[in-house]
C-alpha cells in the first residue's frame, strides 16, 4: 500500500428500502476490509434529494458511484458479492 | 344481454375520463383516446411505431391539450429521438422543457450489476419532475430494456408493481411501450408483460407484417378497462404528420349529410344523360378500357369543378401532373390556369410505393390539406396492385366513405383489363357496387375504326338516360352525340358519319324534286287556266252569235209574214188559211 490514494463514493439510496440499507451495510462493511482509513462515503437519498440524482443520471437504487480515483465506475445493486466490487474498483493485486 | 355493449358504448363516455391521443382513427376507436390517468401498455415488434405513437400522445397532450409529459427513454437518446421526430413537423425543441420533458434513463453499458436493484431512483426523480412539471401524461418506452437487467421474474414483477402503484399515486395518464417477441397470440404468454397486460387498464398491440411483398401495420386494441372499443385489427400508416389509424365505419356513427345538389359533369350532353350532373359528395365510377377517354372525362369534371371555384386534387397514377394537363389541353380541357393559381392541385405517382393503405391515408392528407371538395383518383384501380385484393377492396370502401362524410365530390376512374372481363362484371376492386354513380366507356371497332361509347350503367338516386352514346374528343372538348341506330344496326364515327350525310343528301334530293314537281304543276295550271279562259271567250262569241242568229231568223220571219199577209192583203185571201197557218 504505497500510494495512499483516497477512494470517494457516492451512494444512491431510497430512503430505508431493503436494498439500499443492504447497501450502505455492505458498503461500509467492504470498505473497513479492503480501504480501510482511505475511503469517504456519501450517502444521497433519492427521495430528499431528486435533483442530485437526476443530475447523475441516477434510476436504479442502489446505485455506487466511485468519484475518485478516476475512472468513474457505477455499480448498482446492494454489493453483495465484494469479489465484483474489488474488480470493479481495481483492488485485485491488494486482494490476495 | 344483447344490448350490453351499446349500453356499456354509451355509458362510458361521459363517466370515464379520456385523455386524446390526437392519432387520427385511434381516438375514434377507443371512444376517445387513452384511459385518462391511469396506464396503458403499447406492446409490439421492432418498427412497429411504438415510440411514435408514444411522443405523439405526449406532444398532442403538450399542444392541444394543455397536459405536459414526461418521456422516458430507455432505449435511445432524447437528442436522438428528437432528431428523428423532426420529419414528422412536430417542434419538440418548442415544448421543451416546460411542456415536454425527455429523460434519458439508458443503462449506461459500463454499468456493473452486484445485487439486487431496484427503480426507486427513477421513481424519486419522476416524482420530483412530475409535481415540477405539473405533468399529466408519462411515457416509459421500451421498459422491457431495464426490466431486462432484473435477476429474475420475481424482481421484474416487483419493479412493475412499484411502478404501477407509482403511477397510481400520481394520477398521470402513462403509456408503457415494451417489445413483443413477435408471438402473433399476443404478448399474454411472455413473462413478464402478459403479467402486466393484466395490470393495466388498456392495452394496444401494434404489428408489422409483410404480405405480398407489401408491408403492412396493423394496430389492435386489446383490452379497455370501462370502455367499448373496436375490437378488430385496424391498418394504421406512419405518415408524414405521424400515426394515421384507418377505420372503417362503426356501427351507430351518424351517417353523412346527403344533399340534393347537382355538379355538373363538366360535359353538357352528359348533365343531361344524368338529369343534372352528379350529386354533390357523390362517388362516381368511370370505367372502360385503356384509352377509353376515361382521363378526359374525369378532366372534364376538375375543369368544371375549378371553374366554379371549387378547390380540387386531381392524383393520376398513369402519368404526371404535367404530362395530364399538356395532354387534356389538347382536347380544350385547360387545367394549366388552374393549376397555376392554387384552386387545382395535381398529385402524380407514377409508381406505387407502400401499401394502399398508406396510399389512402397520403391521398387523405392531400386533400384535406388542400381543403378539397373534389377528388379525381386515376385510375383507383392502382390500389390493387398494392398488397392484397382484400385490403385494397377495404381501403376503396374506406375511401369512398370518408369522401361522402367530408363532403368530397369523388371521381375515379378504373381500369377494366380488356383480355380479363369484356363484360361489364364489376371493377377489380369492386367498388362498382359502393359508387353511386358508374359510367362505362367501350370501344366499338367497326367498319376499320374504333369509337368510343359512353353509357351510364347505374346511377343511384336519379334519372339517367339508358342510351349509349357517342364520345367524341375534339380541339373544341368533349361532346357526346346520338349514335346511328336503325334496323338493329349501330353505328358509329365515320359510318355514323356517311349514313347521316346519305340521308342529308336524300332529303335535299327529295326537296328540290318536289319544288320541281311544284313549279310543274303551276305551269299545267296556268295553261289550264288560260285554256279556260280561251274557251270562255269563245262561249261568249258563239252565245252572242247565236243570239244574233235569232234576231236575223226572227226579222227574217217576221219580213216574211209580213209580206205574207201584204200578199195576202193585196189578194184578199181567206182569213181563214191564214189563220190556218
Amino acid at each position: 500500500m504505497k500510494h495512499a490514494a483516497k477512494f470517494k463514493f457516492r451512494l444512491y439510496v431510497a430512503d430505508n428500502a431493503m436494498n439500499s440499507v443492504e447497501a450502505v451495510a455492505n458498503l461500509t462493511a467492504f470498505c473497513r476490509t479492503h480501504l480501510p482509513e482511505r475511503h469517504e462515503i456519501e450517502v444521497v437519498d433519492v427521495f430528499r434529494e431528486p435533483k442530485r440524482a437526476l443530475a447523475d443520471n441516477v434510476l436504479m437504487t442502489p446505485t455506487l458511484i466511485k468519484l475518485a480515483p478516476p475512472p468513474l465506475r457505477r455499480v448498482v445493486g446492494t454489493l453483495s458479492q465484494s469479489v465484483t466490487l474489488q474488480q470493479v474498483l481495481g483492488l485485485e493485486p491488494f486482494a490476495a | 344481454m344483447i344490448s350490453l355493449g351499446s349500453k356499456k358504448k354509451h355509458a362510458s363516455n361521459p363517466s370515464q375520463a379520456k385523455a386524446p391521443t390526437g392519432i387520427p382513427g385511434f381516438d375514434e376507436m377507443t371512444g376517445g383516446g387513452m384511459p385518462h390517468g391511469r396506464t396503458a401498455l403499447l406492446v409490439g415488434g421492432p418498427g412497429s411505431g411504438k415510440t411514435i405513437f408514444a411522443l405523439q400522445f405526449l406532444v398532442y397532450g403538450a399542444e392541444a391539450c394543455g397536459e405536459p409529459g414526461i418521456f422516458v427513454a430507455f432505449e435511445e437518446t432524447p437528442q436522438r429521438i428528437v432528431a428523428n421526430f423532426q420529419t414528422f413537423g412536430w417542434d419538440l425543441q418548442k415544448l421543451q422543457p416546460k411542456k415536454l420533458l425527455f429523460i434519458d434513463a439508458q443503462p449506461s453499458p459500463d454499468l456493473i450489476q452486484s445485487g439486487s436493484f431496484d427503480l426507486g431512483g427513477m421513481l424519486a426523480v419522476l416524482g420530483e419532475r412530475v409535481r415540477e412539471m405539473k405533468a399529466q401524461r408519462i411515457v416509459f418506452d421500451a421498459l422491457d430494456i431495464v426490466l431486462a437487467l432484473m435477476p429474475d421474474g420475481a424482481s421484474k414483477r416487483r419493479e412493475i408493481y412499484r411502478l404501477h402503484e407509482w403511477l397510481l399515486a400520481h394520477g398521470v395518464t402513462a403509456i408503457i411501450t415494451s417489445k413483443d417477441d413477435g408471438d402473433e397470440t399476443g404478448a399474454t404468454s411472455t413473462q413478464p408483460f402478459g403479467f402486466m397486460q393484466f395490470m393495466v387498464d388498456c392495452s394496444v398491440v401494434l404489428n408489422h407484417r409483410v404480405v405480398l411483398g407489401v408491408s403492412q401495420r396493423n394496430l389492435r386494441v386489446q383490452k379497455y378497462r370501462g370502455s367499448a372499443f373496436d375490437e378488430n385489427e385496424s391498418p394504421f400508416v406512419i405518415g408524414k404528420r405521424g400515426f394515421d389509424v384507418a377505420i372503417s365505419r362503426v356501427l351507430g356513427r351518424v351517417d353523412a349529410k346527403v344533399t340534393n345538389e347537382r355538379v355538373t359533369t363538366g360535359v353538357e350532353r352528359l348533365d343531361t344523360m344524368l338529369g343534372g350532373g352528379y350529386y354533390r359528395a357523390a362517388s362516381v365510377l368511370i370505367t372502360g378500357f385503356p384509352g377509353t377517354a376515361k382521363t378526359t372525362l374525369s378532366g372534364a369534371f376538375a375543369e368544371a369543378a375549378c371553374e366554379r371555384g371549387e378547390r380540387t386534387v386531381f392524383v393520376g397514377f398513369d402519368s404526371d401532373g404535367t404530362e395530364v394537363i399538356r395532354n387534356l389541353a389538347s382536347v380544350g380541357i385547360r387545367l394549366g390556369p388552374h393549376a397555376k393559381s392554387g384552386m387545382l392541385r395535381m398529385v402524380s405517382a407514377r409508381t406505387i410505393t407502400g401499401s394502399a393503405e398508406t396510399l389512402l391515408v397520403r391521398i387523405k392528407a392531400i386533400a384535406n390539406e388542400h381543403k378539397a371538395r373534389c377528388l379525381i383518383i386515376d385510375p383507383v384501380s392502382t390500389l390493387s396492385k398494392a398488397g392484397n385484393e382484400l385490403t385494397a377492396h377495404g381501403v376503396a370502401e374506406r375511401l369512398i366513405d370518408w369522401s361522402k362524410s367530408d363532403g368530397i365530390t369523388l371521381v375515379c376512374t378504373s381500369l377494366l383489363d380488356e383480355m380479363a372481363n369484356q363484360t361489364e362484371v364489376g371493377t377489380p376492386l369492386q367498388i362498382s357496387t359502393l359508387a353511386d354513380t358508374w359510367i362505362h366507356l367501350n370501344y366499338l371497332v367497326q367498319a376499320g375504326e374504333r369509337n368510343r361509347g359512353l353509357s351510364i350503367v347505374k346511377s343511384r338516386g336519379m334519372s339517367h338516360s339508358n342510351q349509349v352514346r357517342e364520345l367524341i374528343l375534339s380541339d373544341e372538348g368533349v361532346t357526346l352525340t346520338d349514335i346511328y341506330s336503325a334496323g338493329g344496326e349501330v353505328l358509329m364515327g365515320t359510318m355514323r358519319w356517311e349514313k347521316e350525310s346519305a340521308e342529308l343528301a336524300a332529303n335535299e334530293m327529295a326537296e328540290v324534286a318536289a319544288k320541281l314537281k311544284l313549279l310543274n304543276l303551276d305551269a299545267e295550271e296556268a295553261v289550264l287556266e288560260v285554256r279556260v279562259k280561251s274557251l270562255q271567250t269563245e262561249l261568249m262569241a258563239k252565245q252572242v252569235e247565236k243570239t244574233l242568229l235569232n234576231r236575223a231568223t226572227e226579222s227574217r220571219e217576221g219580213e216574211l209574214t209580213r209580206g205574207l199577209h201584204r200578199v195576202r192583203e193585196l189578194r184578199g185571201a181567206d182569213k181563214s188559211l191564214a189563220k190556218r197557218k
